[in-house]
């Protein structure tokens, strides 16, 4: 079938994003509208002594100056993460208070002491610089390691040396005694950059309090609407869920900065009531770098055992990760249940343990971005494959073989059972697409030009289709991972698809129409997507982790089931058949084996005209249903990075990136091979572009794209991309999820090339040209002056 | 102050302040809100138009400055009888566009590179976009799809 499960169909969505009629939260205009402008902390930590907002209020056009106070004062709750992680000694972990402004103490550059509501956007901003503030600073510690030092200064009282929690995973000693009983030993000090995920619409809010109702209405740019009616109703006392409408209309990007519920929408819902306006707020992109949850900013250390073979034989991690000034919503799982639960990467390893030690720093908050954990797993364990490969003198991608899971299931010894994967089949599709062979070849070439030319690998495993409630609720999260759907067949057979998932670039209005077409035979123009509205859809968990496909896609297959069984039975009724012979296929509802049928449309119209239907059956043919997953699903592939460096100046350039992706099955290569070309050019980014900068006293130097290195046209190639499927057992469609394979993939694989060509391993992410040129300085035999 | 421009053929006037960028008259004074705002230093592009027919940041431009100037907005690109240019298809096409934000950008970006130079390189293809930031497609099939609308195919067959 043309439109279904596997066609490379064009986006339904696209007409109105390439004529400019996409409606985004900003393009937003309510009827009496005013504009708030958020007052900021310069200082990464001060005490706030009081604030002045006379001169603000007494300006012509200002409608309100609102404090933390005030909001305080009407019971609206501190900002929360919903997921509680416990040290190994069984403590909680030590959530300090996060107010959505601030009000005796800013934590970071940016922290919101009051909004001020006003008739204009730059009357609002003008206003918001005339609030006196009586700062009195302290001292601040933006570092991960520093924070943890003796004396540094403390960022919250209930958490004792700026340690959130200190927690464990696997068997410390008996990975120790695998280490010392190994033929060698690989160690290394990895830092995982700091990154902002820079979605191109900048965040935005439009709030409105009807007075009449008590009623509230949020148009945001969320990931997920549901998640934050519910945080925003549970925790933060705005207003009761029944109360409460929250829409993500077209948004423009997430990759997980989406997902959070940030202090802007809280206080823009506070002031539509305090105010009785609507009120909006979008940020401009120097407050997104300064408030939008950062992502990574780890430092580890590990060591990596082999035996005389080449097999590993232990692997024991020690990660820092730095959580900035306040804990985000899923802070806590990222470098916990998302990293350390896949140190176990692609391979069989006996052996694991990990200590991971999340910190406080005057910084902003950092949660799940693009990858979000998994990156920084597969970062870690490629870098040492890779490195390990050199000390052994092995072949790097053959000491991965070597090690290589190959009996599925798979249990590791750090929680994850992988279900299903063919890691040699993807290594072999990458090395063939990428002509591995003739690389030493084009090496020699390279280097009659000049240049060095290397090439890297990178295996990289994930946990997606996130996850399995019962599951995840044992290991803390306080949220259900679920996903709901409802199918609605109109009466002339047209079909509209309620979904707790958000498209904010997937294209779900094109694929979920596709599983439809699919499965009844109708054309995709027939099918409508409809999320993104509490109103209309009842409960979902939102989109991220890679979860639309296996756990969104998964619920409307639930749906449909529940609507195909009263179609067979609406039809076997009318054409006199057992419904066991009924058979839905090209449109139609058949009678196999005879020429008895039923249009489609048919079948829609006797369900809603009731006037012959099977004895006891409610009129109507709609279903809802909601999913939960049984177990994660584990997307895997192989990366392959080839570069060419200058040794004079070291700017490096992506001459070839092959990728050869196992999603299981894909519904729409275009969109599939679409999501890969995104995330590797954030990985790119990641690897040799992107870092967010911090003074050790917690001043942000990267706060715009003046500073904030993103990947632009000319740093990217054209990818190659494979896919080499194994279906995924454990859903209805066999989806695995494609959406963050490429961030967590390629940074290894990019800085595998990059070391590979200049011989050396000290190389640290983002490998600019000018670390790049001192790392190839720093390896160059000194030659005596003369 | 008045000004008075041409916009997507219309005649416009509007009062304005001193103040008021190009991006703003066109979003708040107009209601043309397919030109987005995705930075504040001219780095993302999103808010590109043509002024004269020339790629302009309308975010860095006053909209003082356009005064008698044509304007052309992302609503102004498609044929006359509503389809989408041959650009605009190629993005449906080649999937050029992902969540959409940068897409008018670098529509307006594009027209205007394949005005001057109606067969350009790859290598042209991203140095022209440099000033057009896109997160989401990793520009690849940005890249096909001005491509193919010069009537040029490159990458693998789709």
């Amino acid at each position: 079938m043309s439109e279904g499960i596997g066609a490379r169909v064009k986006r339904k969505e696209d007409k109105r994003f390439i004529t400019g009629k996409g409606k985004y939260t900003d393009d937003i205009r309510m009827e009496n509208q005013a504009y708030a402008a958020f007052v900021r902390s310069p200082h990464a930590h001060a005490r706030v002594n009081g604030i002045d907002a006379s001169d603000a209020e007494g300006m012509e056009g200002v409608i309100a100056v609102l404090t933390g106070a005030e909001l305080k004062a009407d019971g609206i709750g501190n900002l929360i993460c919903g997921w509680a992680i416990s040290s190994k000694d069984g403590s909680p972990m030590n959530m300090g208070p996060w107010s959505a402004l601030a009000t005796d103490r800013v934590r970071y550059v940016g922290d919101a002491v009051a909004v001020v509501i006003a008739e204009s956007p730059t009357l609002a901003r003008r206003a918001a610089e005339k609030v006196a503030v009586d700062y009195e600073e302290l001292p601040a510690v933006a570092h991960a390691d520093k924070a943890l030092a003796k004396g540094a200064p403390q960022v919250h009282d209930n958490a004792p040396g700026n340690l959130i929690y200190d927690w464990g995973i696997g068997e410390e000693a008996a990975t120790d005694a695998a280490l010392a009983a190994s033929a060698h030993v690989t160690e290394m000090h990895i830092t995982n950059n700091r990154l902002s995920p820079n979605p191109m619409e900048p965040r935005s809010a439009v709030a409105t309090f009807d007075e009449s109702e008590d009623h509230y209405t949020l148009y945001t740019t969320s990931q997920n609407p549901h998640v934050a009616r519910l945080v925003l109703s549970a925790f933060y006392n705005v207003a009761p869920e029944h109360k409460l409408r929250v829409i993500a209309p077209d948004v423009g990007g997430g990759f997980g900065s989406k997902i959070y519920i940030y202090p802007e929408e809280i206080t823009c819902l506070w002031a539509s009531m305090k105010t009785k306006r609507s009120v909006k707020w979008t940020a401009d992109r120097s407050e997104a770098f300064m408030t939008d949850a950062h992502g990574r900013d780890h430092i580890t250390t590990a060591k990596m055992g082999f035996d005389k073979d080449g097999r590993i034989t232990g692997f024991k991690v020690d990660t820092i990760a730095n959580f900035g000034a306040y804990m985000s919503l899923f802070s806590s799982a990222v470098p916990t249940y998302l990293y350390a639960t896949l140190l176990s990467g692609q391979y069989n390893i006996a052996n694991i343990y990990a200590n991971v030690r999340a910190v406080y720093t005057n910084t902003v908050p950092v949660d799940a971005y693009r990858g979000a954990g998994r990156p920084e797993a597969c970062y870690l364990i490629e870098r040492m494959m890779e490195t390990a490969a050199r000390e052994l003198g092995l072949d790097a991608a053959e000491l991965r073989r070597r090690n290589f899971i190959t009996q599925f299931p798979h249990q590791t010894p750090v929680i994850m059972a992988y279900d299903v994967g063919d890691f040699g089949g993807n290594l072999d599709k990458a090395q063939k697409a990428a002509n591995v062979a003739g690389f030493p070849a084009r090496k020699a070439e390279a280097a009659r030009r000049g240049k060095l030319r290397g090439l890297g690998y990178s295996c990289y495993i994930e946990a997606c289709g996130i996850a399995p409630s019962a599951a995840v609720g044992s290991l803390g999260a306080g949220v259900g991972l679920w996903e709901s759907a409802e199918v609605r067949v109109n009466p002339v057979g047209t079909i509209e698809i309620l979904t707790g998932s958000h498209s904010h670039g997937q294209g779900h209005e094109t694929t979920f129409a596709q599983i439809v077409a699919d499965r009844f035979g109708v054309p995709i123009n027939n099918v409508s997507i409809v999320h993104g509205d509490t109103d209309k859809v009842q409960m979902g968990m939102g989109t991220y982790g890679s979860r639309s496909g296996a756990v969104g896609m998964s619920a409307i297959v639930k749906a449909m089931d529940k609507v195909e069984a009263k179609i067979r039975k609406i039809a076997a009724h009318q054409l006199e058949a057992s419904e066991d012979d009924i058979v839905i296929e090209g449109g139609e509802v058949k009678v196999a084996g005879t020429d008895k049928k039923m249009a489609w449309h048919e079948v829609g119209l006797a369900a809603y005209t009731a006037h012959n239907l099977p004895a006891g059956m409610e009129p109507g043919l709609k279903e809802g249903a909601f999913y939960d997953p049984v177990n994660f699903t584990f997307p895997a592939g192989c990366y392959i990075a080839e570069v060419e460096v200058d040794p004079d100046t070291g700017v490096t350039k992506i001459v070839q990136f092959t990728a050869a992706d196992d999603f299981g099955t894909i519904i729409n290569p275009n969109i599939v091979e679409g999501q890969v070309h995104g995330g590797v050019a954030q990985g790119i980014g990641q690897a040799m572009l992107e870092s967010v900068v911090y003074t050790d006293d917690g001043q942000l130097l990267t706060g715009s794209y003046m500073d904030y290195a993103m990947p632009r046209a000319d740093d990217v190639p054209f990818y190659t991309i494979e896919h080499n499927t194994t279906v995924c057992p454990n859903n209805p469609l066999g989806i695995k999820g494609c959406g963050e394979a490429g961030a967590i993939g390629a940074p290894p694989a990019v800085i595998n090339a990059i070391t590979d060509a200049i011989g050396s391993n000290d190389l640290s992410m983002p490998a600019t040209p000018a670390r790049v040129w001192a790392a190839i300085s720093a390896a160059r035999p000194r030659v005596a002056a003369e | 102050m008045q000004v008075s421009m041409t916009v997507n053929g219309q005649t416009v006037a509007a009062e304005i302040e001193g103040r008021t960028l190009l991006v703003e008259l066109l979003r708040e004074g107009l209601r043309l809100t397919g030109t987005h705002v995705g930075c504040d230093t001219s780095q993302c592009g999103a808010c590109t138009v043509h002024v004269d027919g020339l790629p302009v940041k309308a975010c860095t431009m006053l909209a003082a400055e356009a005064e008698g100037c044509s304007v052309t907005t992302i609503e102004g690109m498609a044929n006359a009888d509503g389809t989408l240019s041959p650009l605009q298809q190629a993005f449906n096409d080649h999937h050029g566009l992902q969540c959409g934000f940068c897409t008018p950008g670098m529509v307006m970006s594009g027209a205007a590179l394949l005005a001057v130079n109606p067969k350009p390189t790859e290598t042209e293809v991203r140095h022209w976009l440099e000033g057009n930031l896109c997160r989401c497609t990793g520009y690849h099939n940005i890249v096909k799809a001005i491509m193919a609308a010069s009537g040029q195919q490159v990458g693998e067959t789709v």
